[in-house]
């Protein structure tokens, strides 16, 4: 299997700004790659920069083999796009908005008959053709979004932070088409901040300040990425905690973790000292155990070895 | 640059089904139209009759009752004050209970019968000066008629002809009725207002709610985008025409004395040009405020200047050649050309021309200006 996407030292700047900083990554043809990142990080650029919006300012991307910077319009008829906003018309109705994508992309009659069905169906939006969109709840305007932008069958999905603004189950059915399309072949690039919506991709790459700090599959990046242990912590007072785990030396990191504290130590520095040292300085343990990271664990290191760097 | 038809009736259909559910684009298309006549017809007038007048009448001779007959059946004045002093007629002006007051010396009569000269005096509020031209025209016209009548009758007798005669005759409007005057401008500038007034926010709406973003990722061309945007509102505008010409004719009166289908082309080609200038007012705007801001600056300068209100002859030659570079100066003259003149095309080659490359020129600099791209 190919590539879906490749680009290199990819840049945007913005007047003295640098929204995106010299990235590379690809993106395999059917696989859900996610675009992780705090909000302003640049992942938006990216994506409008792969879909011709923004011209880069430096750098190379291929689409499905085209050039972002030539061939725009081929690339236009092979992707389909949904952004966080739900771009859909809010004083039509459902079925209009299919009609209007259906229409804007030239399916046969017949051919957008058969794609309403399938998308009315799979959005779970039968019986509510004539409904004005303005009155459909989050959750359905967001199926219905996306919809429109898979009406003509694209090999490749944008969505620019999908989930945003819709409930828990909302965004767990969400993923399940996601998976659907992807199991369907299309190739699936996602920009979240959601962690948990991480784990769902195939591949991460995670941006922050415009740079591509790390790229890998969920499970490689939990274990490789981070060069020592994770220590979980469960206390009554975290905060006090974490100003005791920064006095100890080898504890590199430490933060607020749920309902108790994650530290960040070198992997020499054995579990009974540091149990010692907290109830020395009397802190109430109920628990203190070693755990396999999560991504967030993952990304608060990344970021803060990055801002380490910036900093001198 | 191809042209899928698809795309472009998709974008028809789209701008159709959301005119049909916004209440207040139905009421700009429907009511502008009818109230702004109603409106500009009445309001604007500039005849004047039926004005209140007050009467000082010292003569007691009959000549003087045919004289004040005269002014009444002129329909210009109705005399509904009659006055006893000259403070009475003062104080009658004063309050405004009548613009003009009519004095009548004493030996009037008897002047008229002995073949002297006789002087009556007409005072004029001048604090409205269209109203006071009007009143000086019409007593002027009626003293004169008078008095060619009072000669005439000693003309038998002497046998002695006026050295000098004129004979005027007004045409295409020979009551000089403003109404019919006004009403072609005003189908004008009504057409300019709501296309400008709908077009500006058909792009910017669509920047403003994100669906423009969704549609630049789409295949869809500048040009498909442009047409699509621009057929539903020259239909719309040539159903404003209709309604606007239906209403000159069955409710004032104003009857088309050129070709009507004559009239409707040139709707049509002007339509171009109005809705080029409200997209390109839409393309570069950011926001729907901006697009509203602008169309107002555009509106006023239109009215003003197009000859619609002020006649251009009377404008200074460097307004007159600013009030060149709007369409509706051009498309008010072929509207009173048609309306009033009854004009055919070959009086209106040169409106014609500069109709059609003022529309082709807003409409590719909308396109040009339109980008398919965000930065």
């Amino acid at each position: 299997m190919g590539n879906a996407i490749e680009i290199k030292h990819l840049t945007r700047k913005f007047g003295k700004f640098t929204a995106v900083n010299d990235v590379s990554f690809n993106v395999k043809k059917g696989e859900v790659f996610g675009f992780l990142g705090p909000n302003g990080s640049g992942k938006t650029t990216v994506i409008r920069m792969l879909m011709g919006l923004i011209s880069p300012t430096s750098g190379k991307g291929k689409v499905l083999g085209y050039d972002i910077a030539k061939d725009n319009d081929k690339i236009k008829e092979e992707i389909g796009y949904m952004s966080q906003k739900f771009s859909l018309y809010e004083d039509l109705t459902v079925e209009e908005n299919l009609d209007f994508y259906g229409g804007i992309y030239g399916l046969s009659k017949d051919k957008l008959a058969i794609k309403k069905k399938e998308i009315l169906k799979m959005a779970d939006l039968k019986g509510r053709e004539k409904m004005i969109t303005s009155n459909l709840s989050g959750g359905w305007k967001q199926r219905l979004a996306l919809g429109c932008a898979i009406i003509h069958e694209p090999k490749i999905l944008f969505l620019d932070e999908p989930t945003g603004g819709v409930d828990p189950i909302a965004r767990r059915n969400f993923w399940d088409l996601i998976y659907k399309l992807s199991e369907e072949g299309v190739t699936i690039l996602v920009t979240t901040h959601y962690m948990d919506e991480a784990e769902h991709c195939n591949t991460i790459g995670f941006i922050y300040y415009g740079n591509l700090l790390t790229l890998d599959t969920p499970n490689n990046m939990r274990e490789k990425a981070i060069d020592g242990d994770i220590i979980e912590i469960k206390v009554n007072d975290t905060l006090k905690t974490i100003e005791i785990l920064k006095t100890k030396d080898k504890v590199r990191e430490a933060s607020v973790y749920g309902a108790g504290v994650h530290a960040l130590v070198e992997t020499d520095l054995p579990l009974t000292e540091l149990e010692h040292y907290l109830i020395k300085h009397e802190i109430g343990l109920s628990s203190i155990k070693k755990v396999k990271p999560s991504l967030e664990d993952v990304f608060i290191f990344l970021v803060n070895e990055e801002n380490k760097n910036v900093a001198p | 640059m191809k042209l899928n038809i698809k795309r472009v009736i998709a974008i028809i259909r789209k701008e159709f089904y959301q005119i049909k559910r916004d209440k207040r684009t139905i009421a700009i298309i429907l009511l502008m139209p009818i109230m702004e006549l109603l409106l500009f017809g009445y309001a604007a007038s500039t005849s004047v009759d039926h004005i209140s007048t007050v009467v000082f009448n010292n003569d007691i001779g009959i000549d003087s009752h045919e004289l004040l007959d005269s002014f009444t059946n002129s329909q210009y004045f109705d005399i509904n004050y009659i006055a006893y002093s000259m403070s009475d007629v003062q104080e009658y002006i004063d309050d405004g209970y009548a613009k003009a007051g009519i004095i009548i010396p004493p030996e009037y009569s008897a002047n008229i019968k002995s073949g002297k000269t006789t002087q009556i005096q007409l005072l004029v509020d001048g604090s409205d000066p269209t109203t006071a031209q009007t009143i000086l025209q019409s007593a002027g016209a009626i003293t004169q008629s008078m008095a060619v009548e009072i000669t005439g009758s000693r003309v038998a007798i002497n046998s002695i002809s006026q050295p000098l005669d004129l004979r005027s005759r007004v045409w295409y409007n020979p009551d000089m009725s403003s109404i019919k005057f006004n009403v072609p401008g005003l189908i004008g500038v009504i057409l300019q207002t709501v296309t400008l007034m709908l077009t500006s926010f058909s792009i910017v709406r669509e920047r403003e709610k994100g669906t423009l973003e969704q549609l630049i990722v789409t295949p869809i061309s500048k040009m498909e985008l442009m047409i699509g945007k621009i057929i539903p509102y020259v239909i719309i505008g040539f159903i404003d025409i209709v309604l606007a010409l239906a209403l000159s004719v069955f409710w004032f009166r104003v009857s088309v004395a050129g070709s009507i289908l004559l009239l409707l082309f040139f709707s049509v080609i002007f339509l171009f040009s109005a809705l080029g200038v409200g997209l390109l007012i839409s393309t570069v705007s950011k926001s729907q405020l901006q697009a509203m801001q602008l169309s107002m600056f555009m509106i006023m300068p239109n009215i003003l200047l197009s000859g619609y209100m002020f006649p251009r002859e009377a404008m200074p030659k460097i307004i007159q050649v600013i009030s060149n570079i709007f369409p509706l100066t051009y498309f008010i003259k072929v509207l009173r050309g048609i309306i009033l003149k009854g004009n055919g095309f070959s009086s209106l080659k040169v409106e014609f021309l500069i109709l059609v490359i003022f529309g082709m020129a807003v409409l590719s600099m909308a396109t040009v200006k339109f980008k398919k791209r965000i930065d």
